[in-house]
């Protein structure tokens, strides 16, 4: 039998904390495999959130720092203004960048920080049980929102990329998804390339993730895929929302 | 060469000659002339300074700058440091050094922009969340900073833990002679901790979240025993006309100096008082303290607040001696004629209770 594909090294032999059909595993291997065949283990730097994606330093075979709650960009730009050499990345869920650190990271974005944000959208706080998120969609049940998501209450879902693309120092922000192979594949090259423009100075970059959260949305995983392709995308639309030039 | 500098200005050029090459920080009164004074240095010197949306996106960046390898400040006063609070948590968690200027202003809540000594508390019982404490250094004299900002630098760096500089808008904001020969770059420590890229080495992780409860508390042990050795090795302070006083007064930074001018006139009286400066506010100068206990019973404490370091006074007596206490909170600056008058008023008090006590 041939082998195909296989784990990237720098992802390690651990078992993931993550649920059943979550999409941070997916996430987390993309941007080891990526970093792997950049050849940027000796320069990649990590911060890590609070949230579902804390424990990644577990899994990651690269240098990783772990943030409070929302300070991830803040925290990125003090490591790369240190270090402009090594490629910085800070890995947030929605409710730490479109809530708590909407401010840090907006400001990192209208700096133009030479960093790159993974920016996680599950819809949902996963980690504290399935509360509801800034990036909850309207008449979405979640335990803070039972009745569902009524916006007089309780707001509009926060579209991250399309306020960021309003930044002139935002130059590279995409929305993807991975809950399909061929998003997974898409995600993976939109990684790759905000690392390539972070290394060759060209701005602020996001990628905008949509990754299913079946736990928290109460769905098997199978349905929670097909949940963003019909309910998900509609709200937060795939696509490249802006690319700068690189000069 | 003596130059007139305000404190503010002269606590940034004596971060500069330490070694300081990262600053970030929010503007607030009165320690804007500082955040100016680096925004101008740090463009000399090639370092980097951000003018931050928020305290709290500034005490993060110091944190990555120093989780990065740098030598890293940010400042603030009150309202400011207790946003920062977060930071400085996650920073002592991570054992990451870090220097973090207070220039005190009258509170709570807003406040006024008057000095005051109101921040104590926060300053020194770690201010945040969690068990930890941070070393709090309270110059008197803006000389007096050219070498506390260079300790603190050191300290920092030698404990992996955050230093609080503690002065207020009165230190922040006069202008005094200043001079900085004197001044040494403290030595870099070896920091086989700090966040590089994993290149020929194995990667490393530095991080808060210890789910064991087992590892957390030995991390918490851990930090305790540091904690400990600071208590042991650093706590500094100054003494001004002790050795035959009958009533010795503690007080800090500012507070310091304006009784010190108070004691002058009490000496010219010929009224026993001295003075105990605490240089350092944690760790206290408990020992010294006890020690002058075993000739001295009565204690007088003055502060810029309510009441807040008499707490510690107490403490290090473990009821021994009489500690008294006059307070101007609210961002008032006695005149040293009203705190002579106040303190020789006690002292009569003292001996008469004395003679009374020896009947």
């Amino acid at each position: 039998m041939k082998t195909t594909q296989t784990r990237p090294k720098l992802l390690k032999e651990a078992h993931f904390h993550y649920c059943p059909g979550c999409g941070h595993g997916i996430i987390n291997r993309l941007l080891m495999e990526v970093i792997e065949e950049m050849d940027l283990q000796g320069e990649a730097i990590c911060v890590a959130p609070a949230g579902c994606g804390m424990l990644l330093y577990n899994y990651f075979e690269i240098d990783v720092l772990e943030s409070a709650h929302g300070r991830g960009a803040a925290v990125a730009t003090g490591i790369k203004r240190v270090r402009p050499e090594n490629l910085v990345f800070s890995y947030q869920g929605d409710g730490d960048l479109a809530a708590i650190g909407t401010a840090e990271g907006f400001h990192a974005a209208n700096r133009g920080e030479n960093i790159t944000v993974i920016f996680v959208n599950n819809g949902v706080y996963g980690m504290t049980g399935g509360q509801m998120a800034p990036t909850t969609l309207l008449d979405q049940v979640t335990t803070t929102t039972p009745k569902g998501r009524d916006s007089v209450i309780a707001g509009h879902p926060v579209r991250i990329c399309e306020v960021f693309s309003m930044l002139d120092g935002a130059t590279y922000l995409e929305r993807v998804a991975v809950n399909k192979p061929a998003a997974v594949r898409k995600t993976k090259k939109a990684i790759a390339k905000a690392f390539q423009r972070q290394l060759d100075g060209c701005g602020f970059s996001l990628v905008e993730i949509l990754s299913p959260c079946p736990t928290n949305w109460k769905m098997g995983p199978r349905e929670a895929c097909v949940w963003i392709d019909e309910v998900m995308s509609k709200q937060f639309p795939l696509g490249v929302f802006k690319e700068v030039p690189c000069s | 060469m003596k130059r007139l500098m305000s404190g503010n200005t002269a606590l940034g050029e004596a971060a500069v000659l330490s070694g300081c090459t990262c600053y970030f920080g929010y503007p607030i009164t009165p320690q804007n002339e500082l955040t100016e004074y680096m925004a101008k240095r740090m463009a000399d010197v090639g370092g980097v300074f951000i003018q931050s949306e928020s305290e709290i996106a500034a005490i993060n960046m110091v944190l990555g700058a120093s989780v990065a390898g740098a030598r890293a400040m940010t400042s603030s006063s009150g309202p400011g440091i207790s946003l920062k609070q977060e930071g400085i948590s996650y920073l002592a968690a991570d054992e990451l050094p870090a220097v973090i200027v207070n220039i005190v202003r009258g509170g709570p809540g807003m406040g006024n922009i008057s000095p005051s000594q109101s921040d104590y508390f926060q300053a020194t019982r770690g201010g945040g969340h969690g068990d930890y404490k941070t070393i709090v250094l309270a110059p008197a004299s803006v000389q007096e900073l050219t070498e506390l900002v260079p300790l603190a630098f050191d300290l920092a760096e030698r404990y992996r833990n955050p230093v609080i500089i503690l002065g207020d808008g009165m230190l922040g904001q006069m202008m005094e002679p200043v001079d900085f020969d004197l001044l040494r770059r403290p030595p870099d420590c070896e920091k086989d901790y700090i966040l590089t890229g994993a290149k020929d080495r194995p990667a490393r992780k530095v991080h808060s979240l210890i789910f064991d409860t087992k590892l957390q508390e030995e991390h918490n042990w851990k930090l305790f025993r540091k904690f400990q050795r600071m208590e042991q090795n650093e706590a500094r302070y100054e003494t001004y006309l002790t050795d035959d006083a009958e009533m010795v007064v503690v007080a800090y930074g500012m507070g310091a100096r304006i009784v010190k001018g108070a004691i002058k006139r009490l000496r010219e009286e010929n009224l026993k008082v001295g003075l105990l400066r605490p240089i350092t506010l944690w760790p206290f100068p408990a020992k010294a303290l006890q020690e002058m206990a075993k000739t001295v019973s009565d204690f007088f404490v003055f502060e810029m607040s309510a009441g807040q370091m008499v707490e510690d006074v107490r403490l290090s007596l473990e009821g021994k001696g009489h500690v008294h206490f006059y307070g101007r909170p609210g961002g008032v600056i006695p005149m040293p004629i009203e705190l002579s008058r106040i303190i020789s008023r006690h002292y009569y008090q003292a001996q008469a209770g004395g003679e009374r006590r020896k009947q």
